[in-house]
């Protein structure tokens, strides 16, 4: 190959960085033409694979993700012409374009059409209300990420069988049900929208901490968490939530770094070294919340978005504005009643009124008993009753978070806590 | 268009005694339900309500015995078979009929039409 454009390793470079940013309009458009997922995902497998030769024979072109769906759909309407009974499959509803699909402006192909930028469309048809919310994100990590059953099933500490049955499932009941692969009309909307942001919150907060093992961050996770909030934040330059979400992701994440110490012990907010966090991020993320809580109804992420600057833009825990906070809490509460929310506003009510009117609401969580399981309630109770000075009951709520905890970084954070209540000094003995 | 069955599950306790009054607005909500999928732009190939669990008969391998095939609290009580354009068309009109005391379950009838 010593005639060639360019060396191999640029090429394998080029095609790596393709299927990581282009994997999902390639997708999304072939779709439209084979009417079938299982086919479109194979031609665009097909597609990058083409691509490793064809760039290093010819050079890596200008458009590689209009390069790539065109090699897809060329495969796609090839392996329809020959293989009749794949015609015969239960074709996906495509629907024509709508209005909301064509202000979206697509890729120009090198001599093609405009091709339609249907990744909404991808988007909404993985996160369907009908599917379940695991069916959901794993749907979203295959179709719009390009991972594959076996990196996802190790993503979710499940086995490669049992992510590939889930996989198969959701696919089967796409056709079998006939879920359209369409934006939903406006009315719809901001409730389907929010099932969108939920999975990409998710795969978020999995990675940012994983529910078992000894790690408490999922890069790979994290990575693909924010290259979807970056999509749809490009997608729906309008739409508030999506900025909301990406704020919250990078005023959360921005503080990543300082979360555990020297030997991977976990730090809390007030113990961490806050000129760690990174600045950039922080910046970003707090301009994105003034999108996001500009004018209308203000949602969900938005408000944990506003929190989470004003965590981030405080010189120290002291000298945080949690007078402001707890004002924000309530306003979540009002349009996310979960027990969770409510839960972290007591938090933020023991900065304000002190431990004591803390500890009530969360004794009342407790008596609710939808938290029953959570590790973060005993977890908080416990640090409530350390500030009272009430030892002996501190221990023992610490000792039930431990036992509801299954990483390995929050359990040494808990086991820590146990021993310098029962250290001699510091209080009664449990 | 694909079809899809809505089946009605509901608490049959809540019908057991039920009064003339409360029958007869249960038949007007569903006699509006009817007409507002009309309006919805789906149409329904057929309905039926069925007489409670208690007037069941099951049969397993060649034994009959009495009784629904599978005790539950929420009994099948009543469906509708509807013609739909997709699953989102389907859930919008199956949203609207009545279960007061109970829900329902939208699926998909099998398209056997495609065979080989």
């Amino acid at each position: 190959m010593t005639d060639s454009l360019v060396d191999e390793t640029e090429v394998q470079r080029a095609v790596a960085d393709a299927h990581r940013r282009e994997w999902a309009f390639v997708l999304a458009a072939t779709v439209r033409v084979t009417g079938d997922l299982d086919i479109a995902e194979e031609c665009v497998q097909d597609a990058y694979v083409t691509a490793l030769d064809a760039w290093l024979r010819r050079g890596i072109p200008e458009r590689p993700g209009a390069w790539l769906t065109t090699a897809a759909r060329n495969r796609a309407l090839d392996l329809l012409r020959r293989d009749r009974t794949l015609r015969t499959k239960l074709p996906l509803l495509v629907e024509p374009p709508g209005p909301v699909d064509e202000g979206l402006g697509g890729v120009s192909g090198e001599d093609e059409d405009v091709i339609p930028d249907d990744r909404l469309r991808l988007v909404f048809t993985c996160c369907h209300p009908a599917l379940a919310r695991e069916a959901q994100v794993a749907l979203t990590l295959r179709l719009l990420c390009g991972l594959s059953t076996s990196e996802i099933a190790r993503a979710f500490l499940v086995t490669e069988p049992t992510m590939a049955a889930r996989v198969t499932r959701a696919k089967k009941k796409i056709t079998a049900a006939r879920i359209a692969y369409r934006v939903p009309p406006a009315a719809e909307l901001p409730d389907r929208l929010d099932a969108v942001l939920t999975v990409v919150h998710l795969l978020y907060t999995t990675g940012h901490t994983a529910p078992i093992g000894g790690a408490l961050v999922r890069h790979d996770l994290l990575e693909r968490s924010f290259d979807l909030a970056r999509m749809l934040r490009i997608l729906m330059p309008d739409e508030r939530e999506v900025a909301g979400l990406l704020a919250l992701m990078l005023l959360t994440d921005a503080r990543r770094g300082t979360r555990t110490g020297p030997e991977g012990r976990l730090l809390l907010l007030a113990d961490q070294d806050r000129t760690g966090w990174d600045g950039g991020a922080i910046a970003e993320g707090s301009a994105l919340v003034f999108v996001a809580l500009r004018g209308g109804r203000v949602g969900r992420f938005a408000i944990q978005a506003a929190i989470a600057a004003l965590h981030a833009e405080a010189p120290s825990y002291e000298e945080t504005d949690w007078p402001q906070i707890l004002g924000l809490y309530g306003e979540l509460l009002r349009v996310w009643p979960s027990p969770v929310v409510a839960l972290n506003r007591a938090v933020a009510l023991c900065m304000v009124n002190g431990p004591a009117a803390a500890l009530a609401e969360v004794d009342a969580l407790e008596a609710d008993g939808r938290l029953s399981g959570y590790r973060y309630l005993p977890a908080t109770r416990a640090d409530l009753l350390r500030r009272l000075g009430r030892t002996r009951e501190a221990v023992a709520a610490y000792r039930v978070a431990l036992d509801l905890c299954d990483n390995e970084t929050e359990r040494a954070f808990l086991t820590a806590r146990i021993a310098e209540a029962n250290a001699p000094g510091t209080g009664t003995p449990a | 268009m694909a079809q899809y069955l809505i089946l009605i599950y509901e608490n049959e306790a809540a019908y057991a005694d039920v009064s003339p009054d409360m029958w007869q607005t249960m038949m007007q909500l569903h006699g509006r339900f009817m007409e507002q999928v009309t309006e919805k732009g789906a149409r329904i190939v057929s309905s039926g309500a069925l007489e409670p669990t208690s007037t069941a008969t099951s049969i397993r391998s060649d034994i009959v015995t009495d009784g629904p095939f599978v005790e539950t609290k929420e009994a099948l009580g009543g469906y509708y078979l509807i013609d739909a354009n997709d699953l989102d068309h389907a859930l919008d009109v199956a949203k609207l009929c009545p279960a007061p005391n109970g829900g329902v379950e939208v699926r998909p009838i099998m398209d056997t039409s495609g065979g080989a």
